[in-house]
């Protein structure tokens, strides 16, 4: 538990706080890791196979010392791989990521997709609101009891999807018309910043990772336990 | 040039074909208007003359498209973007929609064509120039109005510096303030020369632009001629098509009685 801690404090809260993003990143990797982390503290804190010291029994189950143990440190592993990756959405733009993958060679296709998934979101959403709003109009029930509320989603989803999919034959059109599927490097306009001391910082990330290993494999330290 | 030769075009899985035997010219310099009812092939004729059809919808063609005498079939598409560019109805679904700011969409097409930084980037100012909208580079293209979004798009085709434009009811989905945006710019790129085909529900623009006109109906060409008298025809309301205002108001007139005079004269 001590390992995924450590990581948690050095790897992911330290970052963020100086990126200024900490309260956002704990807000939002709580509640990515909520659901996951709640049934992997029930399932390892009451089915622990073999635990001998028994804290609680509830019925038919039982939540051993050992079992709570394992319990926190899967959850701490949980909320170091949520923290990363939310501390990654939280501090990379999305088009500067894309414009740089495709600066180190990615094809325009993947980082076009890679982009136009993100972008098209609000989109999406304009177009739902758009359609619950016709649908009302129309007499559809939005409201109510959850039963109701679900019937309703029908009509909702299916032009929802349909409409997207009708877009994408004008859409493909219109970048062919732009010379998107012409083969070969598309020019770059600008790329993003990347000072010597960032380019030295990951480098000694990466390094990091073999280091970490051969210490731990020699014993000098039991951080992942 | 652009030179459709007898061209006949029906989409995969359709009875009829949506355009029969057409043949046109657009000249160098020349603005082309096409009229035409709904579903009289205009969109059609649009996208077989940017090389669109065949290669990007599925369908059978028959006849030649030439463009500056080389045949589009024989043409890649990224080739085809930087000789012919197409301008549809919908302004969102023509924008990347990867864009953050307009002069990133507006670079789009030049960079997707690999030219030097440099170039894409004089490119870009040049097209943002022409249309008068400079002010937008830093813009959202997302967050513009319809008719704005609709210059963006056309400044897209522009960057490509294409020889041809082909216009597809560019001001269709716009009101009337995105309208009169759109078909100003037209103008402005017409009177400086530039080769363009239009389809237009809205007779007034073609009437300010276009140096003929040709009327479509039933996926064939039914009447072709100098604006004026094309768009003056009788049959025209008829096919659903309204006329010009100007030449509405001095039907009006002579049905009133006010045949002739300063008024009648003015509106000439």
């Amino acid at each position: 538990m001590v390992g995924p801690i450590t990581l948690l404090a050095t790897a992911v809260v330290l970052p963020a706080a100086a990126a200024g993003v900490l309260r956002r990143l704990l807000r939002t990797s709580m509640v990515l890791s909520l659901p996951i982390g709640i049934s992997a503290l029930l399932v390892n804190l009451f089915f622990f196979p073999g635990g001998s010291e028994v804290l609680l029994r509830l019925g038919p189950v039982t939540a051993t010392r050992e079992g709570l143990e394992l319990a926190l440190q899967v959850l701490a592993r949980i909320l170091a791989i949520s923290g990363a990756i939310t501390l990654f959405y939280l501090t990379t733009r999305p088009a500067e990521l894309v414009v740089d993958l495709e600066r180190r060679g990615v094809s325009p296709r993947l980082a076009f997709v890679a982009n136009a998934s993100v972008q098209t979101v609000p989109a999406m959403v304009d177009r739902a609101s758009a359609i619950i709003a016709a649908q009302r109009a129309r007499g559809l029930d939005t409201e109510g009891s959850i039963a109701q509320r679900a019937r309703g989603l029908v009509p909702i989803v299916g032009p929802v999807i349909m409409g997207s999919i009708a877009e994408v034959e004008q859409r493909t059109m219109a970048l062919e018309a732009r010379g998107f599927t012409r083969p070969g490097r598309r020019t770059l306009l600008w790329h993003p910043a990347d000072s010597g001391a960032e380019r030295v910082a990951r480098w000694l990330l990466v390094l990091t990772v073999p280091a970490l290993l051969v210490a731990r494999s020699a014993g000098w330290l039991d951080l992942l336990g | 040039m652009l030179v459709l030769e007898a061209v006949s075009y029906r989409y995969a899985g359709a009875e009829r074909p949506a355009i029969r035997q057409v043949s046109l010219t657009l000249d160098k310099g020349e603005v082309l208007g096409v009229v035409g009812p709904s579903e009289a092939g205009k969109t059609t004729l649009c996208l077989v003359a940017s090389g669109l059809a065949p290669r990007a919808i599925r369908g059978a063609m028959d006849g030649r498209v030439l463009l500056d005498g080389a045949d589009t079939t024989a043409l890649p598409m990224h080739e085809m973007a930087a000789r012919a560019g197409i301008c549809f109805q919908h302004p969102q679904t023509q924008l990347s929609g990867i864009c953050g700011t307009v002069f990133e969409e507006i670079a789009f097409g030049p960079m997707n064509l690999g030219l030097q930084r440099d170039d894409v980037v004089v490119r870009t100012w040049d097209a943002l120039d022409v249309l008068g909208i400079t002010a937008l580079a830093e813009r959202d293209p997302m967050q513009l109005s319809g008719g704005q979004m609709q210059l963006v798009a056309i400044g897209g085709l522009l960057a490509l510096r294409p020889a041809h434009l082909i216009l597809d009811e560019p001001t269709a989905q716009l009101d009337p303030g995105g309208t009169r945006l759109v078909g100003e710019c037209l103008a402005r790129l017409a009177a400086g020369g530039a080769s363009i085909l239009i389809t237009e529900q809205k007779t007034d623009l073609l009437e300010r632009i276009c140096g003929r006109v040709v009327v479509l109906e039933k996926g064939g060409i039914v009447a072709a001629g100098p604006t004026d008298e094309v768009l003056a025809a009788a049959g025209l309301a008829a096919m659903g098509v309204a006329a010009p205002s100007r030449v509405r108001v001095r039907r009006a007139l002579a049905g009133a009685g006010f045949g002739d005079g300063a008024i009648m004269d003015a509106l000439h």
